[in-house]
Order: structure tokens, then C-alpha cells, then sequence
């Protein structure tokens, strides 16, 4: 038990917490605030992992571009827990279908996985700046380039949808 | 060993800590006087100069004034997302004094002490996502005070922080491809031996300058707490000491702001026309911090020099300045360093 | 429309040039004059350290004069009473005893003189209309209070301080009032 153990199940513990509470919580503002504790955690692990630079990107694009956006969207909306439409029984029953099958997924996955050492502490560097653009710009160049060319028709697609007629 | 740690470097670092602290809260409490003073002498006024000599007590008394003044925490709102929301916005305006060099090694008790809290490879992206984060402390307290004119300038924020970062970062991305280092530290030393990196960036200079007006909530993009049309703004509801943390993060962010500008553009604690190999070494880290404070003090004039100036801008113009004229000269300038980079390296 | 005066300025709508588009020189512009006005005097008195002289017509608060000996002017004959155009005047006369003659300088003096600050419009009437110099308008402010009843000034706040007990708080109350010629 050391230190990084520790550290691990704490921010473990503090991601599947949150996570659930931004789940259980009626206010959407809230789940949102909840959903940035999350990431907050996962971000943890990144820098448990040595992947210094994973850590603050999740940080700077999730919590820091993505949420603000989703936090805009919904306090000018003004959802409140009031406001939340009904659901019925149906809606219910699918989802707890296909959120239980997706667990089982899940869970046979990882079954089937070899307990080895879960995950390696401290000792890889791909996740340092320098290795990360070397991988990036080499092993994975089709498809870093491949996301690129989604990114970029998104992009375009957003502008046409933004502009005026 | 679970704790197997060096025990004199932990109190050396939480001393520095504190030091810092402490050092940017009362710097950013005599930024308040020094606004008052400025603003007063470039109006022909004279400005506090009751409270002890020339009013030095002033912003004492300030801060006094807001510790005794009541606690109004409105009705229907979200009690702890309302005293969360400034202790947010103090406490992201203070981690990011965490990465920056404030001087070089100085020589302790036979130690080797680094004026910097923690030397991380990656730095400027560590800044850039705290302040990230600094939005939503305006957000959080915006939407949990319950008002229209809070939550419109909390909107105002958020919108106003998520436009400006992006040209921001863009102008941060040409200058890494000029140092080829995202660590702080790294970024001082080259340009302690070199020239300052205005001099290789000047256009990345001005954007930068521009969005952390932007950042700082500064006019003339002070939008969020536009008085003439939103009454006080995000902190309409806020009363107390809680108002004074709003205020006092403003303060910060800008002192911060100023001190990431010099260390990044003006060389940090580079002095200038003086080879720092020449002295002893805690002669040049004592210089050197005083180096650093005086670029800082001349960046904290510009900004409270520009808010007395220029006014507002209007919602849609600082939009379209945002997005059609600071992300394309961004972009520009970050391919035109990528072409001379490549060009001379060839 | 016929213009009324000559100032009339027709407003550019000519399209901005580059250089005013730029934006920037035009700041650099203005802050260069707020800049400049760093180096201005400052038209600011630093009030209670630092005094503005009065003009030597300022009409302040009423005062109560005495002769040289000490004795005081006032004959309660009510002229400015009748002179003042505000009402603010009030007074009760009454009949010197003997042994008084040190205290007052005539055989009818003011038992009771009241002026009430509030209503008191500071013209000068009074001082016109005593055919004793026996009231003037001194060059101070009628200072701030908290209750309306304190504006109501009586003989002991509006005489002049005793010129033989107390000769410099005299002179200063006299301020520099030019002396008129003794009236007999």
C-alpha cells in the first residue's frame, strides 16, 4: 500500500461518487457541477498515470470549454427540477434495458481480461508532451489525420449551420 | 516508507507557498489602492489620501469595511452553490501563482532553494487550464443568486472567457513553437541568453494582451458586471466579504495576468543588460524578483491605464472581435512563425 | 430647417479608412491624452488642511459684535428683524441694570437673539439695516448638525468672543473685516 494506492482508490472512489450523484441529482445545473467533479478525478488518474499533459488538456477542453458550455445552455434555459417533463413507465423500462445490457458488456469484458497489473504507475511516458506528439506524428498518423478531417467538417458544418440563411 | 519524503523540502515549499500567498494577496489589496490612485490622477483628482499617509491605509480599511457590513444571502437560492461560487473564483485566482518562476535559486542554510513552487514540464497549459476553471466561480455565483441580471452576467462571463481563450491559446501555440518548451522556467532561461520573446512574437504579444483583458474581465471588456445595464453584474446578490472575494480574485487574476505576460513575453526575472552569470547567486535571484515586480507593476499600470480610458464595448462588437478578428490574426500569426520556423531551420 | 446659430457641424458617414479601422492608433490616441493629464495640476484643495480664501464680499454666518471694551452693540432696536426678508431673526429686548455698564454699551440691550440658520437666505439685510454694528456676516460656513433645533442660533453661539478676555480668538472671529467708523 503506497502512496499512489492510495491516491488512486481515493480519487477512484471520488469519480464513481460523483458520477453516481450527478446521476441521482434533479437539478441539471447540479449534475453538471457533479459531472465537473468527474472529470476533475479522471484527470487525477491521468497524472497518476504520468500523462501530465493528458491531464491538463481533459481539464482545459471537458471541464473548462465543453461544461461551461453545457452550463450555458442550461441556465439559459432555466432547467429547473420542477421543469423536467414526466417520464412515463415505457421510457423507464428501455432504459434500464439498455443500460443493464451495456453493463453486462462491461462486466464480461472485463471477465475475460487477464488481472495482470491493471495499470502501470508512474512508469510509462507516453503520456508526456514530446513522446505524445512523436506517437501521434508517427505510429498513428492516419488516424490522428483521419479525426482531423471529422474535426474539421464539423467544423465547417457548424459555420453553415450558423450562418444567416 | 509510505511517506518517504524529503522533510526540509516541505517546508521549504510551504513556506515558499505561503510567501506567495500572502505576497499576492496584499500586492492585489494595494492594486486596489493603486486603481483608485490612477484612476484619481488621470482625472485630475487627487484620490484617497485620508486613511494614514498618502491613504497607504486605505484599502485596510476597505477590507475592514467589508468584513463588518451584513451577510445577504437572497432567498431561493442555492445557499452553499452561492458562498461556493467566490471561493471558487479566490481560489482558482491563486493556484495559478503555483508554476511561475518568481526568481531564480537563491542560497538558504546551505540549500539550494528554488523560487518556484512547483517546476512542472508543462507549465503554460497548467496556467491556461486554471484559468479555464476561473469562469465558473462567476458562473456558479451568478446562477445561484437567483437574479436575471446576475445569471445575464454570468452568461455574459462565460461566453465572453470561452471566446477569448481560444485566440489565446492560438497565439500561446506560436509562441511554444518558438521555445519548444512548455515548462516556465525553460521559457525564462532562453530568454535570459537570448532576446525576449516579444521580440519574436510581437502580434502574439498583442493577442495575448487583448484576451487577457478579455480573461481579467477588464474594461473595456468588463461586460460581465456592466453597471449601466446589469446593475452590479454576476455580483448583483453579493454582500459582505463575499463581494470582497469577487473584487479581490479581479485583482489577482490581473496581478497573475501581468506576471504570466512578463515571464512569457519580457523575459520574468531576467534583468536587462545585466549578465546574471556575473553575480553571486542570491544577489541575482534578489535583483531578479525585483526585476520581475517592476515589469509587473508597469503591466498592472497598463491595464488600470487602459480601464480609464476606452470605453465599453458593446455585446456583439466584442464578439465579433473575438471570433472574426483575434482567432483569424491568431491562426495568421501562428502559420507565419510555423513558415519562418521551418524556413530557418531548414 | 433654418439653422439658429452658425455651429452646426454636418457628421461624417464617410466608411471608416484602414487606419481607423485598425483600431489600435486610435487607442494608443486616447491614451496618450489620458496620459498627459498625469502631469496636470490638480484643481483639488485639500479642505481642512488647505482653505480656499474667501472673497471679501462672502456673506458667512451672522455674528454679534462688541465694542473694543467688551461691551456688546446690540440695542435689541430690531431693524434687522424688520430687514430680514427670510423671518429668520427673533429677539427680546430688556432694560440695562445698573452695574451692567461693563457688559452692555447702551441702556437697551438683546436678553434673547435668535437667528434660525434654516431659514436665514445669508443676504446681508441685517447687517445693512443695524444702525449700530451690531451684526455682520463673518466669512464662515454655518456647520452641518444632526438635529433642526441645533440651527437655531442663540446669543451665546453668534457673539464675538470678549476682546480684552480672550484678544486672539477676537481677532480671528473679526477676521478681515475692514473697520467701519465708530457710530455714536
Amino acid at each position: 500500500m503506497n502512496i499512489t494506492t492510495i491516491l488512486f482508490i481515493l480519487l477512484s472512489a471520488m469519480a464513481a461518487g460523483s458520477a453516481i450523484m450527478m446521476l441521482l441529482n434533479k437539478n441539471p445545473v447540479k449534475s453538471i457541477l457533479w459531472l465537473i467533479v468527474v472529470f476533475f478525478a479522471i484527470s487525477g488518474h491521468y497524472v497518476l498515470l504520468n500523462a501530465q499533459f493528458l491531464a491538463v488538456v481533459n481539464i482545459i477542453v471537458y471541464a473548462g470549454a465543453i461544461m461551461v458550455l453545457f452550463l450555458f445552455v442550461v441556465m439559459l434555459m432555466n432547467l429547473n427540477a420542477d421543469s423536467e417533463p414526466a417520464k412515463n413507465y415505457r421510457l423507464h423500462l428501455i432504459g434500464v434495458i439498455s443500460g443493464g445490457s451495456l453493463l453486462l458488456v462491461l462486466v464480461s469484458a472485463l471477465m475475460k481480461m487477464e488481472m495482470q497489473q491493471p495499470v502501470q504507475m508512474k512508469i510509462g511516458d507516453a503520456g508526456l508532451i514530446a513522446n505524445l506528439g512523436r506517437t501521434l506524428f508517427t505510429d498513428y498518423v492516419v488516424p490522428f489525420e483521419i479525426s482531423s478531417v471529422l474535426f474539421l467538417s464539423a467544423m465547417v458544418g457548424a459555420v453553415v449551420i450558423g450562418k444567416k440563411d | 516508507m509510505l511517506l518517504a519524503v524529503d522533510l526540509a523540502l516541505i517546508i521549504e515549499k510551504l513556506v515558499l507557498i505561503i510567501v506567495v500567498v500572502m505576497a499576492s494577496l496584499v500586492i492585489a489589496m494595494y492594486t486596489t489602492f493603486a486603481e483608485r490612485k490612477v484612476a484619481a490622477v488621470l482625472q485630475d483628482r487627487r484620490g484617497p489620501n485620508r486613511a494614514g499617509p498618502f491613504g497607504l491605509l486605505q484599502p485596510l480599511a476597505d477590507g475592514l469595511k467589508l468584513f463588518f457590513k451584513e451577510e445577504i444571502i437572497p432567498n431561493f437560492s442555492s445557499k452553499f452553490l452561492f458562498v461556493l461560487g467566490p471561493g471558487l473564483a479566490m481560489l482558482t485566482a491563486m493556484m495559478t501563482s503555483a508554476v511561475i518562476p518568481w526568481g531564480d535559486k537563491v542560497e538558504l542554510f546551505g540549500r539550494n532553494i528554488s523560487l518556484q513552487i512547483a517546476d512542472i514540464n508543462i507549465g503554460i497549459l497548467y496556467v491556461f487550464g486554471v484559468v479555464s476553471m476561473g469562469v465558473y466561480g462567476i458562473m456558479i455565483g451568478s446562477w445561484a443568486s437567483n437574479n436575471k441580471y446576475s445569471l445575464l452576467g454570468g452568461l455574459r462571463a462565460a461566453s465572453q472567457i470561452i471566446s477569448y481563450e481560444l485566440a489565446m491559446g492560438i497565439s500561446l501555440i506560436a509562441l511554444l513553437m518558438v521555445t519548444g518548451t512548455l515548462s516556465l522556467k525553460e521559457m525564462v532561461v532562453q530568454q535570459q541568453s537570448g532576446y525576449w520573446n516579444i521580440v519574436y512574437q510581437p502580434l502574439g504579444f498583442l493577442i495575448f494582451l487583448i484576451c487577457s483583458f478579455a480573461e481579467c474581465n477588464r474594461t473595456p471588456f468588463d461586460l460581465p458586471e456592466a453597471e449601466s445595464e446589469l446593475i452590479g453584474g454576476y455580483h448583483t446578490e453579493y454582500s459582505s466579504m463575499k463581494l470582497g472575494f469577487y473584487l479581490f480574485s479581479e485583482y489577482i487574476n490581473m496581478f497573475i495576468s501581468s506576471v504570466i505576460m512578463a515571464t512569457l513575453f519580457f523575459g520574468g526575472y531576467d534583468i536587462p543588460f545585466v549578465d546574471e552569470t556575473t553575480l553571486t547567486a542570491n544577489t541575482a535571484a534578489i535583483l531578479g524578483v525585483l526585476a520581475l515586480m517592476a515589469k509587473v507593476v508597469c503591466f498592472i499600470f497598463l491595464f488600470m491605464w487602459v480601464r480609464w480610458t476606452i470605453p465599453r464595448f458593446r455585446y456583439d462588437q466584442l464578439m465579433y472581435l473575438g471570433w472574426r478578428i483575434m482567432i483569424p490574426l491568431a491562426l495568421f500569426n501562428m502559420l507565419v512563425t510555423g513558415g519562418v520556423i521551418l524556413y530557418f531551420n531548414k | 430647417m433654418q439653422a439658429l446659430t452658425n455651429r452646426i457641424s454636418q457628421v461624417s458617414r464617410k466608411p471608416m479608412s484602414l487606419w481607423e479601422r485598425l483600431y489600435l492608433p486610435a487607442i494608443f490616441k486616447g491614451m496618450m491624452i489620458t496620459f498627459s493629464h498625469i502631469f496636470k495640476k490638480k484643481p483639488t484643495i485639500n479642505y481642512p488642511e488647505k482653505k480656499r480664501p474667501f472673497s471679501p464680499v462672502f456673506r458667512g454666518l451672522q455674528i454679534l459684535n462688541r465694542d473694543e471694551e467688551g461691551r456688546e452693540n446690540c440695542t435689541a432696536c430690531g431693524l434687522c428683524a424688520v430687514a430680514c426678508p427670510a423671518e429668520a431673526i427673533t429677539m427680546e429686548a430688556a432694560e440695562r441694570q445698573p452695574g451692567e455698564e461693563h457688559l452692555y454699551r447702551e441702556e437697551k440691550y438683546a436678553a434673547k437673539y435668535e437667528i434660525n440658520m434654516l431659514r436665514c437666505i445669508f443676504c446681508g439685510l441685517c447687517e445693512e439695516a443695524c444702525p449700530k454694528d451690531a451684526i455682520y456676516l463673518s466669512e464662515t460656513f454655518t456647520p452641518a448638525d444632526y438635529q433642526r433645533k441645533q440651527f437655531i442660533y442663540n446669543k451665546s453661539e453668534l457673539l464675538i468672543p470678549h476682546p480684552k478676555e480672550n484678544p486672539e480668538e477676537y481677532k480671528k472671529a473679526l477676521g478681515n473685516r475692514p473697520v467701519k467708523a465708530e457710530v455714536k
